[in-house]
């Protein structure tokens, strides 16, 4: 299996592990529009190819993400719709506000889709 | 002069407010860009310390809305002109005013009074779904056009516009953007 690499700023970090299927988003993600996401949802898709089982997405070190940002994980999520095979976990925390406002939009994307806000 | 949607020239007199002013033409876009999210992250902060109790939710949400209303006016400025980008943020008694002004191109206000039509006459909640799907749709799109959507949804702000013909710079007018966040809704 190749590594996937992980991304890994001042700002952000984007830890994958395609053994378990856990992409760790943290920090404060703020690029700028769809190119500069690009990277990162490479990342997500490398993921869940090694790993087509479950693709756990932690979200509950990301302190911040613009709407660009939004954005590229609705895009990622909306992909799973052609592999419904695929289950979608998205882990975030009650102590971090955008998330409770802006998260329980990826699970009207994709119903499946497991939203654990803790 | 032209306005759409809730836009008030007149805020309240003797509320707290903080005006940040950029000279954009200085450094290139890249370069700046880092500076919205210091900015977004100032005046959420700055703001927060006039409220008690816990205020993560205050600065969760002045911090996602001066940064991305930064965005658009860093991303939409006309940089031939030398007119500074502005952002204030004003705390009222029952919300939060945020407000920019930039210069854009006079060839974008067609493009850009359209585009606020459809945002003021339309669902928020289906426009951001219908958004989404565009943009899964026609991946090369370099702007997501969430950011007003998301403030509308996720926040429940109200949106305003003044565009105002600039006298000495024929070429581009003023946009002012209004954003306003009820107090219940933090």
């Amino acid at each position: 299996m190749n590594a996937i690499s992980a991304l890994v700023t001042e700002e952000y970090q984007i830890l994958p592990d395609p053994v378990t299927g856990v992409v760790t988003l943290s920090g404060s993600l703020r690029l700028a529009g769809s190119a500069e996401y690009a990277p990162i949802g490479e990342v997500l898709e490398a993921t869940v190819a090694a790993h087509p089982e479950q693709i756990t997405i932690d979200l509950r070190g990301l302190e911040f993400l613009n709407s660009s940002g939004i954005n590229m994980l609705s895009k990622f999520v909306l992909n799973r719709r052609q592999s419904p095979e695929t289950a979608v976990v998205i882990l975030g925390s009650a102590g971090i506000p955008w998330q409770g406002r802006s998260l329980k939009n990826l699970q009207r994307l994709l119903p499946s889709l497991s939203l654990r806000i803790e | 002069m032209q306005v759409f949607g809730d836009y008030q020239d007149q805020l309240t007199s003797g509320t707290e407010y903080l005006v940040l002013c950029f000279s954009p033409s200085a450094r290139p876009l890249k370069e700046r860009w880092r500076n919205n999210g210091l900015s977004a992250g100032f005046m959420a902060d700055y703001m927060a310390t006039f409220f008690t109790g816990d205020s993560r939710g205050i600065k969760s949400a002045v911090n996602f809305i001066a940064n991305e209303l930064l965005e658009n006016a860093m991303k939409y400025y006309d940089y031939t002109t030398d007119i500074p980008i502005t952002i204030s943020l004003y705390l009222l008694s029952d919300r939060l005013v945020f407000r920019t002004t930039n210069a854009i191109n006079k060839a974008q206000v067609q493009g850009y009074q359209e585009l606020i039509q459809t945002l003021l006459n339309r669902d928020p909640e289906e426009l951001y779904f219908q958004q989404l799907e565009h943009n899964f749709a026609q991946p090369d799109l370099p702007q997501s056009g969430l950011g007003f959507l998301t403030m509308m949804n996720d926040y429940q702000a109200t949106l305003g516009w003044r565009f105002m013909p600039l006298l000495l710079q024929p070429h581009q007018v003023e946009v002012s953007t209004m954003v306003q966040l009820p107090s219940g809704s933090l």
